[in-house]
């Protein structure tokens, strides 16, 4: 069974936010989306400062087998990247939620976190 | 034979076992097929350190048997059957009129008119069709109810020799039968890795006790398709329909060691296979592109598909395998580039993602063979 934690909100294409005070989004992939990936052995980050809408394409995660596009869950401004996944991209497979973010973004509109699914949600549609 | 809809797919005699191991099930050539078990990175290195157990039965395996059989398969073939050895395997193309691969293909003779060959699954019907409409009088059998099991790496060795003594003498290439459990088998030395491994054939009904009889031993782990994938790019052998076709010859896909020394011009029977003219032809003269390693400077994989250009930005070729090489540590990649960009050592660039990424003609294959001969 996948891990998917009840305080975070999550898309249908398996990223999960974590919003925190600031108006600053923590952004990465499911432990679902690692399991069906990998061994992830690349990921192309997002650039800084850069303003993204929701569902654009951001970054690109590649395991062993494939490579796989991840979409901004919400709008806003790209504030930074985890650098670590340069050195050690399979950070994502052994701490999809902590260590293995993928990028933090301030959000431009935090009304598009309810268009999100919630954990529940969020298993009930990939379980399917 | 090939189907679309997953509940017509085809299981192997273990399709039981792969589901008791937690196996990842995918169609493939119309099979139903465990493309992962623990992990494509750890079984890939569990094969190259120990010993990987490969479930291969979706492959083709068909016996010719008759006549002047060694004589009526060399018009096919561009390789030495008449003198080929009892229990010596070759490595061998299917080719067409036109030179291009039909099918790659392993041929092993059992007796003198008897031999036992090993085709692609995703090929097995056409080349069936083809050695029936091509040898005349000949008995052209697929063996349907047999399994075939890879176990390569290192310590295979030890594994198949606990099991069957007689494998013990067997070097790369050859093979022999054998019993097990009262059931006939035939071992060859050989694989699809680079490394030290075995190939045994028997009937489906035994394939399950045999495996588990492997899986007993501490050396052996489940290999899916995905390292099966991974082992052979790093070992620079090629996958039928990726890096050949049938507009792919021979000599374009850097095989002219497939060319037996008698088949080509100068040889005791120089052509008299289907395409010779053209393979032997290019043989002289050399071919407008050929198959090239590619070392990727980068971390980012270069995949299938992905066009190759010259340092101007000219296209010079493509990518036809590429991923990430587990034990090289870093993305490898197989392709085509036209002959003046295949000398070793030479910068051109892959297109990933609007990107050019760096990548350097390579030496195949990127992890030495570890044969035994």
């Amino acid at each position: 069974m996948s891990d998917t934690p009840e305080d975070l909100y999550y898309a249908s294409s398996h990223e999960w936010v974590k919003p925190g005070d600031d108006g600053i989004a923590t952004v990465g992939i499911s432990d679902y989306a690692q399991t069906e990936l990998g061994d992830v052995v690349f990921v192309e980050l997002p650039e800084s400062n850069s303003q993204v809408s929701a569902r654009d394409e951001v970054s690109v995660v590649e395991s062993v087998k494939t490579a796989s596009d991840i979409y901004a869950p919400v709008s806003g401004e790209i504030i930074a990247v985890n650098e670590l996944l340069n050195d050690s991209p399979e950070t994502i497979n052994s701490s999809p939620y902590e260590n293995g973010w993928i990028f933090k973004i301030h959000l431009s509109n935090e009304e598009e976190l309810k268009e999100l699914l919630s954990a529940e949600e969020y298993r009930e549609n990939y379980e399917d | 034979m090939a189907v679309s809809s997953a509940d017509d797919l085809q299981h192997t005699p273990l399709y039981t076992l792969h589901g008791e191991l937690s196996a990842r099930m995918v169609p493939f050539a119309g099979y139903s097929m465990p493309v992962q078990y623990a992990g494509v990175k750890a079984e890939h290195l569990h094969t190259r350190e120990m010993a990987g157990l490969f479930d291969v039965s979706h492959m083709g395996q068909v016996l010719v048997r008759g006549v002047q059989a060694a004589q009526q398969l060399e018009a096919l073939v561009p390789m030495d059957l008449i003198d080929l050895p009892i229990n010596k395997q070759i490595y061998s193309l299917l080719t067409n009129i036109e030179g291009g691969i039909i099918d790659d293909l392993m041929i092993c003779r059992w007796e003198e008119e008897t031999f036992f060959l090993v085709v692609n699954a995703a090929c097995k019907i056409n080349d069936l069709a083809l050695l029936e409409a091509q040898l005349e009088g000949l008995t052209v059998e697929l063996l349907e109810d047999k399994a075939l099991v890879a176990v390569q790496g290192p310590k295979a060795v030890t594994v198949i020799a606990a099991i069957f003594p007689e494998s013990q003498t067997l070097t790369f290439m050859t093979g022999c039968h054998a019993d097990f459990d009262g059931s006939p088998v035939y071992i060859t030395r050989a694989g699809y890795t680079g490394e030290d491994g075995f190939e045994i054939s028997l009937p489906g009904s035994s394939a399950e006790a045999f495996c588990r009889e492997l899986l007993d031993f501490e050396e052996i782990a489940p290999v899916g398709l995905g390292a099966r994938d991974t082992l052979r790019l790093e070992a620079g052998l090629c996958l039928y329909g990726h890096d050949m076709n049938e507009s792919i010859t021979p000599m374009t896909a850097d095989l002219q060691w497939s060319i037996s020394k008698a088949r080509r011009i100068g040889g005791s029977r120089p052509g008299g296979f289907t395409g010779a003219e053209v393979i032997l032809d290019e043989m002289d003269k050399g071919t407008a592109e050929k198959r090239v390693g590619l070392a990727v400077n980068g971390r980012a994989p270069v995949r299938e598909g992905a066009e190759l250009v010259d340092v101007s930005g000219n296209s010079i070729g493509r990518v036809t395998s590429g991923g990430f090489g587990p034990s090289m540590d870093a993305p490898i990649a197989m392709g085509y580039v036209g002959t003046s960009f295949c000398s070793l050592g030479t910068q051109i660039h892959a297109m990933v993602r609007g990107k050019a990424l760096p990548v350097t003609v390579n030496s195949l294959p990127f992890i030495p063979h570890n044969y035994v001969r």
